[in-house]
């Protein structure tokens, strides 16, 4: 039942990259505090084959066009984009991939355009090119090249989408990226939670528990070797480690108490969570590789949410010493404690953007939704409108956040993810109800 | 530790019925300790006997198995009293048995918060029953914060029952 994940040697490495150094005439508006000012149309047409062979992947004319749907969809999802994909666009040849047909091109209406191709190499790999060009501009913007095992051809697309993105928006890249979550199916009273993984569009779906235990809150640690958890296992909650190499968990803290809220720290050697002696939760740190946890606080009440600044100096967490929940800074060592959120209601599970400048919480005024405000506190946003939108994850560049949607009632929660600047609120298909999402780093 | 698979039965036995717990007057006279040397085979033939001192006599002996609590409180109320009161005499009664106590929350607050919370609920009721004379050897804690209400609604109603500390007789 349990699949185990057989790393393939990692095989996808650019061949080219040969960045434009034009001028960006081609530029999608960003606009962070506002919005997004009008989403960029860009032309992907389904990638052409060199020559049509079969490979694990499917043959490679097929496999072009569903690399440009991939493609299409990346970029769509983004809301910065308006695509037309392959379905939309008459085919391209080999040789027009290095040397568009500008003048259709310019009929589309598109800004842009993605042009690329896919070869079968003899060691059964795959090469696929990726172009960019600026269409009213005629000329190339950028490329570059991917040779990946045919199970991985989603990541080549993945990547040329991130080139795309990157080059005209400026953020920094996140489509080749994955989501752990929690997977929940049955009744309300009995739910089987089972912990999850996926690509950051809901593609190559595996479970990798089995649902005899509740399992809550999985976080990938940086260098996605692993993913820290909470399990019920034999009835004594604490926190595990998930091994995606060896698809096998061990117990990362020995306390008899309650363990729970578990983050890496962006050097993957600690975790901070929380513990619960004698009804008080407190934060404290571990080893990766266990060992005796340090305790970080020790204020009379609830203590939890603990998640590491970029730069692995300071913590941010949720306290109610004050009386309700509210966000607190501290340095990594537990000194300097201090409270950042001081507007009406509760805040809880924060989470520091990748790019240090942001912490996404939830915020508890009835209802619950999803925002973010800087460190200090100042420039709080509410970014979601939802009645129980709960547990924010920053996606690697710190442009979108993913959340869990709970439902009134009996139903099950899904998966969302929200732009940073509070539009573009999407649902993450998975096969089940889903929890708990944590969005991994880009992938290497 | 103890016999996982009985316990994880009872569990779920409780979530079953939990929700239709009633006041129930004490059942006197106890049944005589020790009546019958234990069967080597289970004795379908006489069901309704309850083994004195089983998780199913706590259930029949006690006024609650749970005791409820208000919107992000653990402090223990005087009904709460009176059941747990209830239950410690019962445990007074058989001191070779041992007891988890389940801590839940209702589902208006955060995941881990309510692991929190459901472990201070925990704590609290077992606390008490250590202040009336139970050893705290005997007593087990477990929080599953909001993960199995046992009222399915979004309303006050639901959000109620589902504030709970629920006793349950390791078997």
């Amino acid at each position: 039942m349990q699949t185990l994940l057989k790393r393939m040697a990692l095989a996808l490495a650019p061949i080219a990259a040969l960045a434009g150094i034009q001028p960006a005439s081609a530029q999608v508006e960003v606009d962070v505090v506002g919005g997004i000012s009008a989403p960029m149309p860009i032309a992907v047409p389904a990638m052409p084959t060199s020559s049509p062979v079969n490979t694990a992947a499917g043959n490679t004319v097929e496999l072009g066009k569903q690399l440009s749907q991939v493609i299409t969809n990346d970029l769509k999802n983004s809301g910065l984009f308006r695509p037309l994909g392959p379905d939309l666009l008459r085919p391209v040849s080999f040789d027009q991939v290095t040397a568009p047909a500008f003048s259709y091109w310019n009929t589309t209406g598109a800004q842009s355009l993605v042009q690329g191709y896919v070869r079968a190499n003899g060691d059964g790999t795959l090469t696929v090119g990726c172009y960019l060009y600026d269409v009213f501009a005629q000329n190339e913007l950028t490329r570059q090249g991917f040779v990946v095992q045919p199970a991985d051809w989603r990541r080549a697309a993945h990547k040329c989408a991130d080139t795309v993105y990157t080059r005209l928006t400026g953020e920094g890249p996140y489509f080749d990226s994955r989501i752990v979550y929690i997977s929940e199916t049955g009744p309300k009273g009995r739910r089987i939670k089972r912990l999850a993984i996926m690509d950051q569009d809901g593609a190559n779906h595996r479970f990798l528990t089995n649902g005899q235990s509740i399992v809550l809150t999985p976080r990938f640690t940086p260098n996605q070797q692993t993913i820290v958890y909470m399990s019920y296992e034999n009835e004594r909650p604490s926190i595990y480690a998930y091994d995606l190499n060896t698809g096998r968990s061990r117990r990362l803290v020995s306390s008899e108490h309650l363990a729970f809220a578990p983050h890496v720290s962006p050097d993957n050697r600690w975790v901070v969570f929380t513990m619960s002696t004698g009804g008080n939760a407190d934060l404290y740190r571990v080893s990766m590789s266990g060992g005796t946890p340090q305790r970080l606080t020790s204020a009379p009440g609830i203590d939890t949410g603990g998640s590491f600044s970029p730069d692995g100096s300071q913590i941010v967490f949720e306290s109610d010493r004050s009386g309700t929940q509210q966000i607190y800074v501290m340095n990594a060592d537990g000194s300097n404690q201090h409270r950042i959120s001081f507007g009406g209601g509760r805040y809880a599970t924060p989470v520091w953007s990748p790019r240090g400048d942001l912490i996404a919480f939830t915020k508890i005024t009835g209802n619950f939704r999803i925002g973010v405000m800087s460190p200090s506190g100042g420039g709080e946003k509410i970014l979601t409108e939802g009645w129980g939108d709960e547990g924010p994850s920053w996606s690697p560049n710190g442009r979108v956040i993913t959340f869990f949607r709970n439902a009134r009632g009996a139903g099950n929660a899904e998966i969302w993810s929200v732009d940073l600047t509070g539009v573009n609120e999407r649902h993450i298909p998975t096969p089940l109800g889903g929890s708990d999402p944590n969005w991994g780093p880009l992938r290497p | 530790m103890a016999n996982m698979t009985a316990k994880l039965v009872i569990a779920a036995a409780l979530v079953a019925t939990a929700g239709c717990a009633k006041k129930r007057p004490e059942v006197l006279p106890p049944a005589p300790e020790q009546a019958t040397p234990t069967p080597t085979q289970p004795d379908y033939g006489n069901q309704n006997t309850v083994q004195p001192g089983s998780a199913q006599d706590f259930r029949q002996s006690v006024i609650g198995d749970t005791v409820h609590f208000g919107l992000d409180a653990y402090d223990i109320d005087s009904e709460a009293r009176q059941i747990l009161d209830s239950q410690a005499q019962w445990l007074m009664k058989y001191p070779n048995t041992r007891i988890t106590i389940e801590g839940h929350t209702d589902e208006r607050g955060t995941r881990e918060y309510n692991l929190a919370l459901g472990d201070r609920r925990a704590t609290a009721a077992a606390n008490y029953l250590i202040a009336r004379g139970i050893s705290a050897s005997r007593i087990n804690t477990i929080s599953y914060g909001k993960e199995r209400p046992v009222a399915m609604g979004s309303d006050e109603q639901a959000w109620a029952q589902n504030r709970r500390a629920v006793t349950v007789v390791i078997e």
